[in-house]
């Protein structure tokens, strides 16, 4: 049998029968129900189905009397993702939590499924996932009304069996009857929340334990037979150029050195051993290599005002005008104020990693030429990108997910696997890159540096106008699988990446708007992160010359800048109307929901240290992406005098992302929300000079400004109070809460110094120099 | 060129493995413990996290030290000494070992990349602690100096970048209390 690796085609092993529902992850497409999945049967018990050209993604829930799987492109991040999805099937099926089987991220065996990003995969997930098991279970049903001779309606379910009228069929049995692929019925009935068993309890992560002794395999762990190792060796800034390797016969004399790579600026080396790689790719004992100097970035000194300079600009985009200019015109009591949050990073926990398989030729049965196995977020993406750089066909190239340390966004791992790519593809065997820590402070993409101009009436009744002006660098740099220049080892082989966006819109400008009552506008400024072929062009010109360094999706992208701002700004107008910072944005907020998170704080918040003495508290709020979760949260800090040091002491968040699936799940996604937060509000920053990101390791031990991130001394006490609403679809609980971090911190740090700080991070330095200020 | 081997006692069993080295006497360098671990004798709990000794995810204990594998060269790890790494604290019949059982009970990790660190850290910490007599179980605030690197026995960071650090100390003092009993 010949399998061609096209995407609309999967095949599953039926046995003696099955019931198979196509859906779409993407929520987007229900029409899948018009547009039926054609199924047959064929030899050996395999069920091959066909989706309809043109039809909407398709994923499959499959049901043998074995197991139940999961056909999915979407990708388990660490936060418990499968574990509250297979919740939502085994609701809908009336079984308890067992096994659910995840065939997850790999592009022989998915369609395109997007993105997992931007905390949704419950939220868009779940939704279908639960219709889909309930369209299993309408079929189920119909199977047990037959086998029993009774009505649908008098059947009753629970752990695997029907029962009606004292006569009992088991699920097992009935799924032997036949195999039965359907499109996904969005009529099916689901379940009352009211009568949820599963769903709403604080189920344990099925993927722990074997994180904790050692039986889970990471990405980090996949080396099939005969892989060599291999290093990249990375310009020593953004913008240099023309490379001449020396000391290669050193480099060749090792044992175990099998190549060293080059392509234009893409150098790298590849051993039998990691050590071995390594010594080649180290200027002390293997390879150097020298460089031109290439043009250094905009200082980091002067960022606030650069991007602020028309000049590094390609775009200005207005993305809401509640007509605010004549109630600012007319108002005599106007406030301004600017803000500014340096360049972020993920870092990833484990370096970034990948393992490519190219071969000469592609594989006669499959047609695979290329094999990654990668931590990637876009399976789809990241395939068409690679094929790109290898010079082959997308169906020639297969990339399976495998799960990495959590990434918070479009990290390291695509540009991994696209040197595993060139390094396998040029030695003709697999090769495994291991990112050095250096490798991936300095060369991930990051999150932007933002400024932010703020401007605000404030009339007898409370706010009454608001401007937000935001200068923004691109929070989206992914992969297209259309272009290898939007892979870094596609850059430094010479290829361009894609345009710079067109907008802002829940990009960079991700909770710019508010959602309070008021009039607002919003206007971005787009930055030219490299050099375009015009004034106003977004389109990289040759050769690339980067002005900051690359940035992309990183952890509730633009938001966690643009949310800064506006709570700062917020509470800096509540003070200057002499009202309570809580009370004013419970007066300001229109949606009951809204009002809801704000008020379960108002115990905390009315018995809060009074402020001053270097001890205070702050609130902030945010409704993530304008239309989903509601988060407000509250912190209690210390201020040392002495040092400029500031310690949280308390957090509260109330939270509220519709129905609860899993409690215990949430309130752990929400406080690596809360310690990310702190540790981004008052530690972390990109540090550069020339062209060249200097921060090249996590710690002040090592000599200069590096990426100090919070230790464990430095964590708070963490409440969340969860309001569930079991009428209400899940939305996403990935990364609404971190939002609310920076503002509630700069408020609280007012509180208890009566300074305002309106630039990220801070830290003591900054901090000490304001208080003797 | 032959390699060097070294033969160590790997969580109870004596296992010899070559090792890469380089140079002799004091500009002697040799493949990580790290690598030789995971490369050679198949095991998964040691990560490699940062490989500058700054994050602790490839912590093993080497004659009871937590020891940060990614720096440890080798030529430096004596025949015949004893390391233990996560893939074997489990008891013989699969038993978890405490700090593995509080830390699935109290779902101390999202990613779980450095959990690694964190269970090997402590159990040498505690361990340690117990040795010496010291049966106090130890309070939150010092679980959180010792995996700050701010406390006498330890002037290590370990790192949790997915922000799991309240449930990691809740869990490391779960455990103390059991093993301390
Ligand atoms: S990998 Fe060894 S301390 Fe980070
Ligand atoms: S759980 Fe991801 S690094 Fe700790």
């Amino acid at each position: 049998m010949t399998t061609v690796a096209s995407p609309s085609r999967r095949q599953f092993l039926a046995g003696a029968g099955a019931i198979a529902v196509g859906f779409s992850l993407l929520g987007t497409g229900v029409a899948a129900a018009d547009s039926a999945a054609a199924g047959s049967e064929g030899e050996g018990g395999e069920v091959r189905v066909d989706d309809p050209a043109g039809a909407p993604t398709q994923s499959w829930l499959v049901l043998t009397e074995d197991a139940i799987t999961v056909f999915s492109g979407k990708v388990e991040l660490g936060t418990g993702v499968q574990t509250s999805l297979t919740q939502i099937v085994v609701e809908e099926l009336r079984l308890g939590v067992g096994d659910v089987r995840y065939v997850q991220g790999d592009t022989l065996l998915n369609v395109d499924q997007g993105l997992t990003a931007g905390s949704k995969s419950v939220q868009v997930g779940g939704v279908q996932l639960r219709q889909a098991a309930a369209t299993a279970f309408a079929e189920l049903s119909r199977r047990a009304a037959k086998a029993l001779g009774v009505d649908p309606s008098k059947l009753r379910a629970a752990d695997g069996r029907f029962t009606a009228r004292g006569r009992t069929v088991g699920y097992a049995e009935l799924l032997r009857t036949g195999t039965t692929v359907l499109p996904l019925d969005t009529t099916a009935p689901v379940r009352d929340p009211r009568d949820y068993v599963v769903v709403g309890t604080s189920q344990p992560r099925v993927d722990l334990p074997g994180k904790f002794d050692a039986t889970f395999r990471f990405l980090h762990d996949i080396v099939p037979a005969g892989t060599l190792h291999g290093r990249v060796v990375r310009p020593p800034g953004r913008n240099a150029r023309n490379p001449v390797i020396g000391n290669l016969d050193r480099a060749k004399a090792i044992d175990g050195v099998v190549a060293v790579v080059q392509q234009e600026r893409f150098i790298g080396v590849v051993a039998t051993s990691q050590w071995a790689a390594a010594r080649a790719a180290s200027p002390t004992t293997g390879i150097t290599v020298i460089w031109d100097q290439g043009p250094a970035l905009i200082q980091q000194a002067d960022l606030p005002t650069a991007l602020r300079d028309p000049a590094n600009h390609y775009a200005t985009v207005v993305e809401k005008d509640d007509g605010v200019a004549p109630v600012l015109a007319a108002s005599d009591h106007v406030l301004t104020a600017q803000y500014f949050t340096p360049f972020q990073m993920h870092g990833t926990m484990g370096a970034s990693t990948a393992v490519a398989d190219v071969r000469p030729a592609p594989d006669p049965d499959t047609g695979i030429q290329a094999t990654v196995w990668s931590g990637t977020q876009g399976v789809t993406a990241l395939r068409g990108a690679i094929a790109g750089l290898l010079g082959l066909s997308p169906a020639a190239v297969r990339v399976i997910y495998e799960e990495a340390s959590g990434c918070y966004g479009h990290d390291g791992v695509d540009d991994c696997a696209a040197d595993a790519a060139l390094l396998s593809q040029a030695v003709g065997a697999p090769v495994r890159v291991q990112w050095l820590r250096a490798d991936e402070h300095g060369w991930e993409p990051y999150g932007g540096a933002q400024a932010h101009d703020m401007t605000a009436a404030l009339g007898p009744k409370g706010i009454t106008a608001w401007s937000h002006v935001i200068y923004a660098p691109t929070a989206n740099s992914r992969p297209s699988a259309k272009n290898p220049g939007t892979l870094l080892a596609g850059a430094l082989k010479g290829l361009l990446p894609d345009p710079l966006p067109a907008t802002s819109v829940d990009s960079s400008g991700r909770n710019a708007p508010v959602t309070y009552g008021f009039p607002q506008r919003v206007e971005a400024h787009l930055i030219k992160s490299f050099e375009t072929t015009g004034p106003a062009s977004a389109a990289p010109s040759a050769p690339l010359t980067y002005r900051i360094p690359r940035t992309t999706a990183m952890r509730s992208l633009g938001g966690f800048s643009n949310s800064f701002a506006n709570e700062s700004f917020f509470d800096e107008l509540a003070h200057a109307a002499g009202r309570d910072p809580l009370a004013l944005r419970i007066a300001s907020l229109p949606d009951p929901r809204a009002v809801a998170v704000c008020k379960a704080l108002r115990d905390t918040w009315e018995n809060r240290p009074t402020g001053g003495n270097g001890v205070g508290a702050g609130v902030a709020f945010q409704q993530y992406e304008v239309v989903n979760a509601y988060v407000a949260t509250y912190v209690e800090l210390h201020v040392d005098g002495a040092t400029g040091q500031i310690h949280v002491d308390r957090v509260v968040v109330a939270h509220d992302c519709g129905l609860v699936i899993n409690p215990n799940g949430l309130r752990n996604q929400i406080e690596g929300n809360v310690v990310q937060g702190i540790s981004r509000a008052l530690k972390e920053e990109v540090h550069y000079a020339g062209d060249a990101v200097t921060s090249l390791s996590w710690s002040s031990a090592t000599p200069g400004a590096q990426y100090d991130v919070i230790r464990f001394n430095e964590v708070p006490q963490i409440r969340t109070i969860l309001i569930d609403r079991p009428d209400q679809p899940p939305l996403g609980a990935g990364e609404p809460a971190i939002g609310t971090m920076p503002g509630a911190i700069g408020n609280a740090v007012f509180a208890a110094t009566g300074i305002r700080f309106r630039t990220l991070p801070l830290t003591p330095d900054r901090v000490l120099a304001a208080l003797n200020g | 060129m032959a390699m060097p081997t070294r033969a160590v006692r790997l969580n109870g069993s004596e296992v010899t493995a070559d090792y890469e080295s380089a140079g002799t006497g004091t500009s002697q360098a040799s493949e990580p413990l790290l690598y030789w671990l995971r490369d050679r004798l198949d095991q998964h709990g040691p990560r490699f996290g940062c490989g500058i000794a700054q994050c602790g995810a490839c912590t093993v204990l080497l004659d009871g030290a937590a020891t940060r594998s990614c720096v440890r060269q080798m030529h430096t790890v004596a025949d015949e000494a004893d390391i233990r790494t996560l893939d074997g604290l489990a008891a013989p019949g699969g038993e978890p070992h405490p700090l593995q059982r509080a830390f699935t009970a109290l779902q101390a990790a999202q990613c779980g990349f450095c959990a690694n660190g964190l269970i090997m850290g402590s159990l040498a910490w505690l361990e340690s602690r117990i040795a010496a007599g010291n049966n106090a179980v130890p309070t939150e605030q010092e679980i959180k100096d010792f995996l700050s690197g701010a406390s006498p026995d330890n002037t290590r960071n370990y790192l949790c970048r997915c922000g799991t650090h309240t449930r990691i100390v809740a869990a490391v003092g779960a455990a103390a209390k059991e093993m301390i009993g």
